[in-house]
């Protein structure tokens, strides 16, 4: 049997793109395998580690837990549309790069989408507020400490740019 | 962990995915995939048609009903989106005391709250909420439209009364009565994982009523009026049966039934009380 494909057209990070692919292929594996765009990594597939976190239409989702199919009408955001227009790191990235908030990286792209939304949400996060941002995110290797420092350390380099958040694909 | 292949279809209408649902096929309504993308990725499902009921508008709403109306809530709600609702916080607060309970907020921004009700996970919170306020839900199919009350919604584990031809529109959560109250609480490994056990508690006058999840195949609510503070635990072990899985054995939930409803039933005196100072 062969399977159907179907013409999808993904907005990712400001580009269209145009693929074909099976209904069942996973977001998360169109990311990766059809448009190149392997720094969403896949963890779990089930959607419990985070580490496929990406931002549709500004919001972080699962990227394992959707259909390609099902994201034509979104604008997505993956790590790799995180960095400022001139290629420098982004407060969040630049953030975890000052902190020591990673070790082995595999974690890392979902909890940058996270907090990216996470501190547009709320650019003045408390401790608490901090740790619950990335609660739903595993990482392995770091117990977590330097992230909740790196979310802190975001929240002020943010402040510090004067310029919001980068908007991330959010709708007007 | 990839799923198996499927066909699908992505209508704009009800009307269209009722139709896409009729016939024999084995088919599955995708609504926020946050439970059904999993268990097709472990193969635990395999539908052999998907119709995805995310391009049909209209069905996003969150309305309140009337003058003492309660809050409907659309099948493309999402979580997130009826968390922050500050109508459904101002008409019927146990939602929102619930929801912030399930899953994380990521998971959140795309589950629909209707689709965890129709899933009819007896761990899941918002079932044993729409148990105990005895909301309902309305489905449409092939021959229109019904409202199942939440009594005949959850038949068994996982399993709801709506036909496979048939999908979920919207739910109705009834308004918390003036001067009644509401609580919720749960024990989880962690925030955001399904509880070992949750209760939640409507108390109104002399009415106590708790509804639990995590406890018995289905959500499960207990009548305990007129028991006294003390003995609360125990009257609702008395009509309940813990069960063992992989993550408490039962003697352990059993002491979580004791303490939670004692604790809820507290919780939500307490809320009544405030809420008819607030009215005074
Ligand atoms: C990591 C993780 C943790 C979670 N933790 C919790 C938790 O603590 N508590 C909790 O309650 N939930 C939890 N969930 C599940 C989550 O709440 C789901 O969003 C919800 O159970 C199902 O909603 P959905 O819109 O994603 O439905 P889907 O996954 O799209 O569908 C689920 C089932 O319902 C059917 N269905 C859905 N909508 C309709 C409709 N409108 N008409 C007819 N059939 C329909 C589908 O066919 C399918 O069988 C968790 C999920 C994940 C991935
Ligand atoms: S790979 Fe998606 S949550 Fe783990
Ligand atoms: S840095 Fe290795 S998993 Fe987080």
């Amino acid at each position: 049997m062969t399977e159907e494909l179907h013409d999808v057209r993904l907005s990712v990070n400001g580009t269209m793109y145009e693929i074909q692919v099976p209904a069942r292929r996973l977001l998360s594996d169109a990311l990766r395998h059809d448009l190149g765009l392997t720094g969403t990594h896949v963890g779990c597939e089930h959607g419990v580690c985070g580490a496929c976190t990406i931002l549709v239409d500004g919001e972080p989702m699962r990227s394992c837990l959707m259909f390609a199919v099902s994201a034509v009408d979104h604008e997505l955001t993956t790590v790799e549309g995180l960095t400022n227009e001139d290629g420098s790191l982004s407060p969040v990235q630049q953030a975890f790069s000052e902190c020591h908030g990673l070790q082995c990286g595999f974690c890392t792209p979902g909890f940058l989408t996270t907090i990216t939304a996470g501190l547009r949400d709320n650019p003045t996060p408390t401790h608490e507020e901090a740790r619950d941002m990335i609660a739903g995110n595993l990482c392995r290797c770091t117990g977590y400490q330097n992230i909740v420092k790196a979310v802190e350390r975001a929240a002020v380099l943010v402040d510090l740019a004067e310029a919001p958040a980068p908007e991330a694909g959010r709708r007007p | 962990m990839k799923p198996a292949p499927f066909e699908y279809r992505r209508p704009g209408t009800i009307a269209e995915a009722v139709a896409a649902l009729a016939g024999g096929t084995e088919s599955k309504v995708l609504a926020g995939g946050q439970s059904l993308v999993p268990l097709l990725s472990m193969r635990l499902a395999a539908p052999a048609l998907l119709v995805d009921i995310n391009a049909i508008p209209g069905l996003d709403t969150i309305e309140v009903e009337g003058e003492d109306g309660g809050v409907r809530v659309g099948a493309l709600a999402r979580h997130a989106a009826v968390l922050a609702s500050p109508d459904v916080r101002r008409v019927q607060p146990l939602v929102p005391m619930a929801l912030a309970n399930v899953a994380h907020a990521t998971i959140r921004n795309r589950g629909t709250t209707v689709g965890s009700l129709v899933h009819a996970d007896a761990a899941a919170e918002m079932p044993a909420v729409l148990a105990l306020l005895g909301g309902s839900v309305e489905v449409a199919g092939p021959a229109g439209r019904r409202t199942i009350s939440a009594d005949e919604l959850f038949v068994g584990p996982l399993e709801s009364s709506l036909a496979h031809d048939e999908i979920a529109l919207s739910a109705y959560f009834p308004a918390l009565a003036p001067g009644a109250g509401v609580a919720f609480e749960e024990i989880a490994r962690r925030h955001g994982d399904y509880a070992l056990v949750g209760a939640a508690a409507l108390v109104d006058g002399d009415s106590v009523r708790v509804g639990y999840l995590s406890v018995a195949d289905v959500p499960t609510v207990v009548d305990l009026s007129g028991v006294p503070e003390a003995g609360l635990g125990d009257a609702a072990l008395a009509r309940l049966e813990p069960g063992d899985d992989i993550h408490a054995t039962a003697e352990y939930r059993a002491q979580l039934v004791r303490v939670l409803t004692a604790r809820v039933v507290r919780s939500a005196r307490e809320h009544a009380r405030q809420s008819r100072e607030g009215r005074r």
